[in-house]
């Protein structure tokens, strides 16, 4: 078993009276990446700023690599890489310049220094843009200068606040490359991500938070496995049709079927995958009912995060109760934390 | 494109402690801030401006309505120019309030902030940079009053020493402008907040008017004004005129006052600024 390289134990932070971080509870094992998952104003920006030492908790402890956060701030800068939420360089240095100033920072040599901004530059595809000031940078651009200042060094842990919000497709594949070949090489990794596809290709493990809690926790299929497993979604051509279409699959559905009327689709939870759609294909082809559409769905991490954060259902329950399992899940699951 | 040469990077080194690793983390901070400039040379410019109009305002329109115990017309410009000299170098306040208000507003300092460097070095490499910065604006200040007909007549080494002090005043002043920057929320406030108090400061004092014209107890204030000992030290380092003798004692020990006054800021304001920095980034 490996050690935690990062660790938590009820992180407390208030702005005013915003409970910013409620009690986070957190641990990566050494040489994994952590997904912190959670709606906008949840508590993830604030929970990396408390451990890069930033901000200072009201009451709690973390540990980095080994080292207290609270105590030793110092010897944790050592051994951490931050990108923040928002690009932190220079706008009147040019790329070149604030890379090199962040080697120097780091003790290289301006020699040193000088070479390794000129690597990171060239792979993070800013090398045409390297001798220009960064205020006459995109946002992408700037994100990619403030990605790679977090790598002049490869320090063991790495915090990276949303790090591909704003990239294209293209730099967005190569930061996940990039990435992924860190984290090969040892490097654990706490993420924070809107982009749900993110996390589950580069997260071992995801903790999603809302409230400043830390409310799921697990691997990305544990978690979509909490909030059910396969189902059954048709899409009539006639409105009219749906109950009879409801008769229809009763005999296959596992749990309660759900309607939504305006869409004209009906979701049942099922098992036994495509064979089962196979026999609901025919069986609704018996009874002639017309079909515009239909599948099945295994739940996606976004399934989960709605289910989990609940935000779909908290500013109207009633509706959101009809229009999809995942809702009722976390209605149900909301009135058990309760 | 290829992963391997990204990922070589070498571990980070542990920070430098010390005085010594202080000292480079502030050079490569003032390096950056002077690069600052060189792209915003307005700031610079500006800063120019003021003073070199105070020169000539003073020089051709006040000069002649303004007499100095014992001397001609030409004796006003000899005296003013040391207080001149010495304004501007406290104007570095506002420079260094507004940089730093500013720095505090960007996302730069968090990147600092995670960084293994010295604390207290985003405040030194600053006042560093606003020192040269003042130093050039002394030195252009000098060939423009030289050009206008002010001398120095005690030679070189000892026109050098007045400089020395000069610079020394305006570091210490950075200190308070630093202060000052933390303390304020916005670049805009820590413009006007840098500049607001300088005023009464500079004017309360020998610089531009012989003290004796002042009332009694106003004299008094200018006489121990840490301003009025850099003003009247430098005066005699340059052989201008000092106005009518005083029997003040900080008036008659200038130098060491002046020198005295200088350090005592600067140790105050950087003790004040580095706690007040450490906490408001904490
Ligand atoms: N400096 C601050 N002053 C006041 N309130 C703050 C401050 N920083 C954070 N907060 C509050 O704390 C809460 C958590 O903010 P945080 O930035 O951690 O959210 P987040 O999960 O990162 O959100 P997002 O997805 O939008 O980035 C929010 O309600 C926010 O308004
Ligand atoms: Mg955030």
């Amino acid at each position: 078993m490996s050690e935690a390289a990062i660790s938590a134990e009820g992180l407390v932070r208030t702005f005013g009276d915003v409970r910013a971080l409620d009690g986070v509870d957190l641990d990566v094992p050494e040489g994994t990446v952590l997904g912190l998952l959670g709606p906008n104003g949840a508590g993830k920006t604030t929970t990396v700023r408390v451990l890069t030492t930033l901000l200072r908790p009201d009451s709690g402890r973390a540990t980095v690599a080994g080292v207290d956060v609270l105590k030793h701030p110092d010897k944790v800068r050592s051994l951490i890489g931050l990108s923040g939420q928002y690009a932190a360089v220079d706008e009147y240095l040019t790329g070149q310049e604030n890379l090199q100033m962040v080697g120097e920072l780091y003790q290289m040599s301006a020699r040193e220094a000088k070479a390794r901004a000129k690597e990171l530059l060239e792979w993070f595809n800013l090398a045409d843009a390297a001798g220009r000031i960064a205020k006459t940078y995109s946002g992408g651009m700037r994100r990619r200068l403030d990605l790679a200042a977090a790598l002049v060094v490869r320090p063991p842990v790495m915090f990276l606040d949303e790090p591909t919000t704003g990239l294209d497709p293209r730099n967005r594949m190569a930061l996940w490359e990039v990435i992924e070949q860190l984290v090969a090489e040892g490097t654990t990794l706490l993420l924070t991500t809107q982009y749900l596809e993110e996390a589950d290709r580069l997260a071992h493990d995801i903790a999603v938070v809302d409230h400043g809690r830390v409310i799921a926790r697990g691997t990305a299929d544990q978690l979509k496995a909490q909030i059910g497993g396969e189902r059954v979604e048709v899409v009539v051509t006639d409105s009219a049709a749906l109950p009879l279409a409801v008769d229809a699959l009763s005999p296959y559905a596992i749990g309660e079927p759900t309607v939504e009327p305006h869409t004209r689709r009906i979701t049942v939870p099922v098992t036994g995958g495509a064979r089962v759609l196979a026999d609901v294909i025919r069986e609704l082809d018996a009874r002639e009912i017309l079909i515009h559409d239909i599948g099945l769905r295994r739940p996606t991490l976004d399934d989960v995060f709605l289910s989990l954060t609940g935000h779909v259902t908290e500013s109207d329950e009633a509706v959101a109760e009809t229009e999809s399992p995942e809702a009722e899940t976390a209605t149900s699951r909301k009135k058990a934390r309760v | 494109m290829t992963a391997t040469t990204l990922t070589t990077g070498a571990a980070p080194r542990q920070i430098r402690g010390g005085v010594v690793g202080m000292l480079r983390d502030s050079w490569v901070v003032a390096k950056r801030n002077l690069r600052r400039m060189t792209r915003i040379p307005e700031i610079v410019v500006f800063g120019l401006m003021q003073p070199v109009m105070f020169v000539l305002l003073f020089t051709y329109v006040m000069g002649g309505a303004i007499a100095v115990p014992g001397g001609d017309s030409n004796a006003y410009k000899q005296y003013l120019m040391a207080g001149i000299f010495a304004q501007t170098v406290t104007f570095a306040v506002a420079g260094a309030s507004a940089g730093i208000a500013e720095d505090m507003t960007k996302g730069l300092v968090d990147r600092f902030r995670s960084l293994p460097m010295a604390r207290s070095s985003v405040l030194v490499g600053r006042t560093i940079a606003d020192l040269v910065q003042t130093a050039f604006t002394v030195l252009v200040l000098a060939i423009v009053a030289f050009i206008v007909g002010w001398r120095f007549n005690n030679g070189f080494l000892k026109a050098l020493g007045a400089f020395a002090l000069l610079l020394l005043l305006g570091y210490a002043f950075s200190w308070i402008g630093a202060l000052i920057g933390l303390s304020v929320r916005s670049p805009e406030a820590a413009t006007s907040a840098g500049l607001i108090w300088l005023f009464p400061l500079t004017f309360v004092s020998n610089a531009f008017v012989p003290v004796s014209s002042m009332p009694g107890w106003l004299q008094a204030v200018a006489y121990w004004n840490p301003f009025s000992a850099t003003v009247q030290a430098c005066r005699e380092l340059f052989g201008n005129p000092t106005g009518a003798p005083t029997n003040s004692w900080p008036m008659e020990h200038a130098v060491w006052v002046s020198i005295g006054w200088s350090l005592l800021i600067m140790a105050v304001f950087s003790y004040l600024s580095v706690r007040k920095y450490r906490s408001a980034t904490a």
